[in-house]
């Protein structure tokens, strides 16, 4: 769904380069992603055909209709960024934050209710329970955790704590291992 | 800390990574529970986790077992974090090795304790040492299989530390290790306790970061002219190396000023307000004290040990590009913030990169490493890769595909380009092409062999000879028993032929002759080339393509090559089995297929006139 969206704003735009946050260290086929990430005029990721990328040397060259997708925070960790954050104390969405939401329980993901635009199966009854989202992504595709943490210095000490990784809690990952690839391939950030 | 990690598959390379991550509780659960699935599916160790998955990120990687292109991964400890490429070991993925080593601190290398020093554990120092590694890391592994046996242990490591050394690593630590129990890795071996060495994490732990001493002199590549208004100049990049305050005098280091020009920072200026400091790895913005025109690509240096500013270099390339490097042509290269045009020559020789012999050779496929010479269209400031990582390293680019091709190691200036002068003549061109009552221009006719090109090149040159001008054809097929009787057909060769009949040409336009050359020159990039060379030197370059179908041209077949080629006695021939690039917008396009060759070559006396060349 965002895949396409995205493709079609990039096509109308005709943008040259776009940036994304996407990091090595959030899964695997990311982890083979280059920093400028050439992309077709399709907005198709071979993975097997990527420009090597030596010393900070990028080559941003590309013909009409090609694009670039261009991750500066690479080499960022998750810790990293809310480090980050909280030494700019840049703003983040309220939904990072834990507080008591509604929420059902679907094959081991917390997903949220929040309005009556999520269809409810059979027996299905959303719940109270103090969570909060690590990563944010489509709804009703991202699940959140379970946690305490109200300000960025404890989602910081969560972080270290925690023994799960940041995407988890996002069902589209886990379709098969290399799902993330495949989406990737097709145009996703 | 940056690592870069070589070995193959077979030495227990990701079986180490994944292990390490795994004993610094690096990897968390829900990717374990994804290891141990993919352990089922595809892994190699029975029911017991396959580490070698953990790294391995794309399914045709898991598919074969084999790694194609460098992972990175993240390891964290108390003291510091590590970036570590995970680089595959084969020689025919050379190029990922080099892309790894070209950031990192420190190279850990495996050694399979059965085999010891193989040739590709040569090959991985050499190449991370050619990259300007100096911490090498050489881990003996698999000691499981060899009983822990310390003789056997003892014995490769004098091996390796001797070999080490002899490629200049600075410091070398051989440590043994069996990988898939963990023995070593973060924790001592029980069952090699004669060894009183470090563990591979407390070695990693007292390794030291960021650049060598020697790159500690401050180089500021200008990647941006900041001039919101008339009241403010700054030159925004990243420092490269060593320190920068302000009053600092420093030098402006670009192309016509070899000993640089001198000034001092005034400013060092961030959204964040002004630095009193900034040291490398900070991107700034530095006002000057002087107005010094500085552009992108110009290099700010300290006022000793500063950089040279040359156009002629000698290099190290590694090849990476499916097409081989072509001598003579030319490729885009980046080195610091300057973009330039680089013609690398033919190699003066291919190092072999498991034996690191010199080889005679004619151009470097994907995967080799040679030394080239390297003629730039402009002058750029350096410093050798030996030197300076950021301003010695170079890539180099295809202007047709865009891709990065190839990445190279600047040696030293070659000073061919200051001490050997232009010498001023006295009598110059329009005075030559005065006394011959003429314009003198350069008619190329390129097509395919048999399109025609010869037939009509001599027909104008007749009526050309008939008007009074002074003319000369150079043929493709005469040029080849003289001047370029030693080259062949296979692309490198053509590109030099080009090269060569374009120099020739221009001589002798610039004597005052109006010259015809008539030559398949299958390749856009050297017609444009070709093209270039004569304009910049003020003459006419007029392209005609005489544009005979294949079909067409093979049916004429005036020489038999065509037969020829079709029964596989002729290889490399245009059409057949080397391609012929179209020009996509010629001076003069002549339908040579349906056209008598009269016809063609009064429709090129008709172009001609109209330029003022023939009446």
């Amino acid at each position: 769904m965002k895949t396409e969206a995205l493709k079609q704003a990039l096509d109308k735009h005709g943008f040259d380069l776009a940036f994304g946050g996407a990091r090595r260290d959030e899964e695997k086929s990311r982890s083979k992603e280059r920093i400028f990430s050439f992309r077709s005029a399709q907005h198709r990721w071979d993975p097997k055909r990527q420009r090597p990328e030596l010393w900070s040397l990028y080559n941003a060259r590309k013909n009409i209709g090609e694009s670039l997708r261009v991750f500066p925070l690479s080499n960022w960790t998750e810790l990293d960024v809310w480090r980050y954050v909280e030494l700019e104390r840049i703003p983040v969405a309220p939904l990072y934050f834990a507080k008591p939401r509604p929420v059902v329980e679907r094959e081991s993901a917390l997903i949220m209710v929040d309005d009556e635009r999520m269809p409810l199966a059979d027996g299905e009854v959303p719940e109270m329970r103090v969570v909060r989202f690590r990563t944010l992504g489509c709804y009703p595709l991202s699940g959140a955790i379970e946690s305490d943490a109200k300000s960025v210095a404890e989602i910081i000490a969560e972080i270290q704590r925690l023994r799960v990784s940041e995407r988890q809690g996002r069902v589209i990952d886990h379709d098969g291992a290399a799902s993330m690839e495949k989406k990737k391939q097709e145009g996703y950030f | 800390m940056r690592i870069v990690i070589c070995g193959s598959v077979d030495d227990g390379k990701s079986t180490l990574l994944g292990r390490l991550l795994y004993e610094t509780d690096s990897l968390l659960e829900d990717q374990l529970a994804a290891l141990a699935s993919d352990s089922r599916r595809y892994g190699t160790q029975g029911k017991d986790l396959d580490f070698a998955l953990v790294s391995d990120g794309l399914s045709a990687e898991r598919e074969q077992g084999i790694t194609i292109d460098v992972a990175y991964r993240y390891l964290s400890t108390a003291k510091r974090r590590y970036l570590i490429a995970d680089t595959p070991g084969h020689e025919q993925y050379t190029r990922n090795m080099i892309t790894g080593a070209s950031t990192a601190d420190l190279a850990v290398i495996l050694v399979d304790a059965r085999n010891g020093m193989l040739v590709q554990t040569r090959r991985h120092c050499f190449l991370a040492a050619l990259m300007g590694v100096r911490q090498v890391l050489l881990v003996v592994n698999k000691m499981d299989l060899v009983d822990y046996a310390e003789e056997t242990f003892r014995a490769i490591e004098r091996q390796a530390r001797a070999f080490a050394l002899s490629v200049k690593f600075e410091t070398v630590t051989v440590i043994p290790v069996a990988a898939v129990t963990g023995d070593n890795l973060a924790t001592p071996s029980n069952r090699m306790r004669w060894f009183a060495g470090p563990t591979v994490l407390a070695a990693l732990e007292a390794a030291s970061a960021g650049a060598p001493a020697q790159a500690s002199a401050l180089r500021y590549p200008v990647q941006w002219v900041n001039r919101p208004n008339s009241d403010f100049r700054g030159y925004a990049g990243s420092l490269a190396s060593g320190r920068v305050r302000p009053g600092d005098r420093v030098r402006i280091y670009s192309a016509g000023y070899p000993a640089g020009r001198e000034t001092s920072v005034t400013r060092i200026v961030t959204h964040d307000g002004d630095l009193d400091e900034a040291v490398a790895g900070q991107s700034v913005t530095l006002t000057l004290a002087d107005d010094i025109d500085v552009s992108r690509g110009d290099l700010i240096a300290g006022m000793e040990d500063g950089p040279g500013v040359a156009d002629q270099f000698e290099a190290t390339v590694i090849w990476m590009g499916e097409e081989p490097l072509l001598g003579g042509r030319g490729y885009l290269m980046k080195l610091g913030t300057a973009t330039v045009t680089a013609v690398p020559s033919a190699p003066k020789y291919r190092i072999e990169v498991n034996t690191f012999e010199h080889l005679a050779a004619k151009t470097l496929e994907a995967n080799e490493v040679g030394v080239c010479n390297l003629s730039l269209d402009r002058e750029v400031p350096f410093d050798p890769y030996s030197k300076n990582r950021a301003t010695g390293g170079f890539i180099l680019i295809d202007r047709l595909t865009n891709h990065t091709v190839g990445a190279g190691l600047l040696h030293f200036a070659l000073r061919r380009a200051h001490n050997i002068h232009w010498q001023a003549l006295d009598i110059d061109r329009a005075a030559r092409a005065r006394q011959k009552g003429q314009q003198p221009a350069v008619i190329w006719l390129t097509g395919l062999s048999g399109a025609g090109k010869s037939t009509i090149a001599n027909l104008l040159d007749q009526m050309l000879f008939a008007q009074g001008r002074h003319t000369y054809l150079l043929d493709g097929d005469n040029v080849r028993h003289g001047l370029n009787r030693d080259l062949g057909f296979t692309p490198a060769d053509r590109v030099e032929n080009v090269r060569r009949v374009a120099e020739v040409a221009r001589l002798m336009a610039d004597a005052g002759l109006i010259v015809i050359v008539s030559l398949i020159s299958p390749y856009r990039l050297e017609r444009g080339m070709a093209r270039a060379l004569i304009e910049a030197a003020g003459l006419s370059f007029i392209e005609v393509f005489v544009d005979t179908p294949l079909a067409i041209a093979e049916q004429r077949d005036p020489k038999g090559l065509y037969r020829k080629a079709r029964r596989g006695e002729l290889a490399n021939f245009t059409g057949i089995d080397s391609p012929y690039e179209a020009p996509e917008a010629p001076d003069l396009r002549l339908d040579a297929g349906a056209d008598s060759p009269e016809t063609s070559a009064a429709a090129l006396l008709a172009h001609l006139r109209g330029k003022g060349i023939a009446e």
